[in-house]
């Protein structure tokens, strides 16, 4: 007869106001399988920690955010944030679904070219291009976002030169009840400097006005910023209409939209929190029916999103290399993955789950990366099951922005792996290797050679 | 007829499920099981024999929805709940998002739509007012401490620093601000609700609404408060001008469910000033009950889609002296609640 | 190592659910930390109680050896165990 399976003791102190076990009893059902295929295979193939991207997570994301959308309004057009990620099968994943490139630097208009994006289907944000950026975007006919004064003047002096025509927008900045304000980009609303600017765009013969762009921050938690914001725009649109004749091409919403990772200092789960991404389609497409002599030909509305619809289709499997007591007798986890790969834990609580079958007991616990720094904490207070040296966790919500902002410190980065909706896993970036970090260094001759005693 | 009620909480800062309870039980015309549901293993409704017939501990609000509808779903089994009660402020989210799967396992609920909920949360509830002119302290919101530097250039002091769900306290200076935004926030997050201070006496409402009116409200003044700045003894008083401001708030939100109403009414001006809006009953809820409308039961009545006739009167000078008393139980109660998550007086 | 005592007024029930009459505090355990207690209460040493629990769980004595002693210090930690 087998023996019976073990589970190491657990002794728990009662205290009142304390989540109770019956609070947490189901938290962290573990998570075995990601898409039907078993975390321990993963691992085994892929190694540890690894990233696993699934690409049904992310169409159905995608297809789900459009229908929300062009059911309240006809003409939406998607562009796909690539600084959320910009792994290369990430990027085609959205392309494929028909969104176009929005990129905030050269680097990342550079990996969109590369990628097949035509420049017509590049947007170009952000407050620091290059001229040579500029040129290269204009001849190219991407809409050209623009953010400052000494960029419109840049333009201005280009298209001179080339005897080109640029394709521009202004991003516009506005006071829609959130602090901190995101004043530091665009071109203010409130104090009519965004109205001076476009003034003297569209006096321009070789810029062409075909849009306004607003992106009013980040991880908003309440729909009606975005309501004041487009209300705003659309402000913006009707003056453009009838006093300077400018019929535009789209209006830019900009992205923002939360995902289902709870920030810290966050009360509530943020599934619990969040208004429904209906609340958020109403709110910024309801201001767009307040647009003047348009008639039939209506702008495109432009949605930037990224977080939204790629955060929870990542995943991180990470290794528990050591287990620990704190100095007051907390359980403490060491993990093979830290702030190094998850930039994004210094403000989520990512949820945390085992990735194998545990005891239903819980104890509170800490949970901490590899990295030999303080600040590598990815919990400081979870309740988990036992879980011993060698098992395996994986963290939720991990596919904005792990992925583009993760750094290369005393340890290399892992594979990322895909897998895919028709079945299969591929590995969409290799685990880095010590050949690759250090190929483009150059030793001086007179330092490569040393002799330690 | 099964009902379900959250929040048996009857301690110093008391919650409301233990006086809906009794309201619900003493309306002559229930008959049924109540069946509480706890966050802790230490609630005293759960130890006291006459007021749940069973409790069940549940999951924490923050420890995510689908554990506490997992939860309710096994309760359910068990208990063929007919409707649930919640009766704090901070699982109100959880349960609006929840009430249609609720509702699929035939389990109904009275609650107040998100936007709703989010039109009279204290860091929103100024602009409400002042788009439907009802007076209101003014506020700004702090999310940061450099925020409270602005508390010089709109207020004078002393000011009330609130939490996002609960708790407030009265400062007189910077520090003493500081100090409460980082005990607030650390407790309930951000933002942080700084308020004007209305010098003047409190009076509190405690109405239900069906959506589309008024159904009952009953005015009470505070008689005895304690440090904790709980009412613990009040009386229902007659003041047309009060009931009529709560109809107008009311309605202007379309409230569906109970609420609670506080008002300071300025000592120089005699106005009412409306100071917050709790989107539940209040823990004096029985007062109402007692004074001629038992709104818990009323409640009850609209979450089963019964027709309810709004209250019009009620008693002036009902009063509500609350106190304490030391429930005694064996060890084992606590043994069978701590281990099992529930207690059973059958 | 001395060897160590269990408090002797400890309750433990079946349920788990752990009573020290001395300090009012309660606490729970799960099935694995029952037994250990359990076997501690019956005055069993280290050695006995690993060799019964491997003998009955599928568990090696070295994994098992070390939970232990981590279980142990926690107990010494609510001050449940003496040093006897």
């Amino acid at each position: 007869m087998g023996k019976k399976q073990y589970e190491r003791p657990i002794i728990n102190k009662q205290y009142s106001g304390f989540m109770n076990k019956f609070g947490n009893a189901t938290v962290s059902q573990p998570k075995t399988e990601i898409e039907n295929i078993p975390v321990k295979d993963l691992v085994a193939q892929y190694g540890s920690p690894l990233f696993v991207m699934s690409e049904r997570v992310m169409r159905e994301n995608q297809r789900n955010v459009a229908r929300i959308f062009r059911t309240r309004y006809p003409k939406v057009q998607f562009a796909w944030s690539y600084k959320t990620n910009y792994m290369n099968a990430v990027c085609s994943v959205f392309h494929q679904e028909g969104s176009w490139a929005e990129v905030v630097s050269e680097f990342e208009y550079d990996r969109a070219r590369r990628l097949g994006v035509q420049g017509e289907h590049i947007i170009f944000n952000g407050p620091d291009k290059s001229t040579e950026g500029l040129e290269r975007a204009i001849r190219e006919k991407a809409k050209i976002h623009i953010d400052h004064y000494d960029e419109l003047y840049e333009l201005i002096e280009i298209t001179e030169r080339l005897g080109l025509t640029a394709q521009v927008a202004i991003r516009v900045n506005y006071d829609v009840g959130v602090y901190p304000k995101w004043d530091r980009f665009g071109f203010n609303y409130e104090n009519g400097e965004a109205r001076e600017a476009l003034k003297r765009i569209v006096v321009n013969k070789k810029l062409k006005l075909v849009g306004l762009h607003s992106h009013i921050g980040t991880y908003m938690m309440s729909p009606e910023p975005y309501r004041i914001a487009m209300t705003k725009m659309v402000a913006l649109a009707n003056w453009l209409k009838s006093q300077h004749h400018v019929h535009l091409e789209y209006l830019d919403a900009g992205g923002g939209l939360p995902s289902h990772n709870t920030l810290k200092g966050q009360y509530l789960q943020a599934e619990e929190a969040l208004p429904a991404l209906d609340q958020y389609a109403d709110a910024i497409t309801g201001p767009l029916f307040e647009l003047e002599s348009y008639g039939d030909s209506m702008p495109t509305l432009i949605l930037e999103s990224g977080r939204a619809l790629i955060d929870n289709a990542g995943f991180l499997i990470s290794t528990i290399s050591a287990l620990k007591r704190l100095s007051d007798g907390k359980r403490a986890y060491i993990i093979d993955a830290g702030i190094n790969l998850l930039f994004t834990s210094f403000w989520y609580k990512h949820k945390l789950v085992p990735a194998q079958a545990t005891g239903v007991i819980k104890e509170n616990a800490s949970v901490f990366g590899p990295l030999c720094m303080n600040i590598d904490c990815i919990h400081e207070d979870i309740s988990l099951p036992a879980m011993k040296k060698g098992e395996h966790v994986v963290l939720f919500n991990v596919g904005a922005y792990t992925m583009t902002q993760w750094m290369q410190f005393i340890t290399l980065r892992p594979s990322v792996v895909m897998i895919m909706e028709k079945g299969g896993v591929e590995v969409i970036r290799k685990g880095e290797s010590l050949d690759y970090v250090m190929q483009l260094e150059q030793t001086p001759d007179s330092l490569k050679k040393f002799s330690l005693v | 007829m099964n009902i379900a009620v959250t929040g048996l909480n009857n301690v110093d800062n008391p919650a409301p499920g233990v006086p809906v309870i009794r309201a619900i039980k003493e309306s002559g015309e229930f008959s049924g099981r109540i069946i509480g549901l706890l966050y802790d293993t230490l609630e005293p409704g759960a130890y006291l024999p006459d007021v749940a017939d069973i409790s069940y501990v549940i999951p924490y609000p923050s420890a995510g929805l689908e554990h506490l509808f997992q939860r309710i779903a096994i309760i359910h089994e068990k208990e063929k709940i007919d409707v649930i009660i919640p009766t704090l402020d901070s699982e109100l989210n959880g349960f609006i998002k929840l009430a249609p799967r609720l509702k699929e396992l035939g389990i109904a609920t009275y609650l107040p739509t998100a936007d709703q909920l989010t039109l009279r949360a204290k860091d929103k509830l100024a602009d409400f007012c002042k788009k439907f002119d009802i007076r209101v302290p003014k506020n700004i919101l702090a999310t940061s401490v450099q925020d409270l530097y602005k508390i010089q250039s709109h207020f004078e002091y002393p000011v009330v620093v609130k939490g996002i769900f609960y708790d407030a306290a009265v400062v007189n200076n910077l520090e003493e601000a500081s100090t409460a935004f980082h005990k607030l926030s650390a407790k309930w997050g951000l933002p942080i609700i700084i308020q004007e201070f209305i010098t003047g006496d409190e009076y509190n409402v405690c109405a239900l609404g069906s959506g589309s009116e008024m159904i009952g409200a009953v005015a009470m003044k505070k008689m005895y408060i304690t440090d904790k700045g709980k009412g613990w003894s009040g009386i229902t008083i007659h003041d047309p001008s009060l009931l009529e401001l709560s109809k107008k708030t009311i309605t202007a939100l379309q409230w569906k469910s109970g609420l609670e109403l506080e008002f300071v009414k300025d000592k120089e001006t005699n106005e009412y000033y409306l100071i917050e809006i709790n989107p539940r009953f209040p823990a004096w809820v029985y007062l109402p009950a007692a004074a001629g409308q038992n709104l818990p039961y009323a409640l009850l009545q609209l979450a089963l889609g019964k027709t309810v006739r709004p209250f019009t009167t009620y008693d002036i000078g009902k009063m509500f002296i609350r106190y304490s008393w030391d429930w005694i139980t064996d060890i084992k109660e606590f043994e069978t609640i701590t281990v099992h998550g529930e207690l059973n007086h059958g | 190592m001395g060897k160590q005592k269990i408090s002797s007024s400890l309750a433990l029930s079946e349920n788990g659910f752990l009573f020290l009459p001395t300090t009012g505090e309660t606490f729970t355990v799960n099935e694995m930390g029952k037994l250990i207690l359990k076997y501690l209460q019956e005055g069993k040493d280290q050695q006995s109680i690993v060799d019964a629990i491997t003998e009955e769980y599928d568990v090696e004595a070295e994994d098992l050896q070390r939970d232990y002693l981590d279980f142990m210090g926690q107990l010494k930690q609510f001050q449940l165990v003496v040093e006897g």
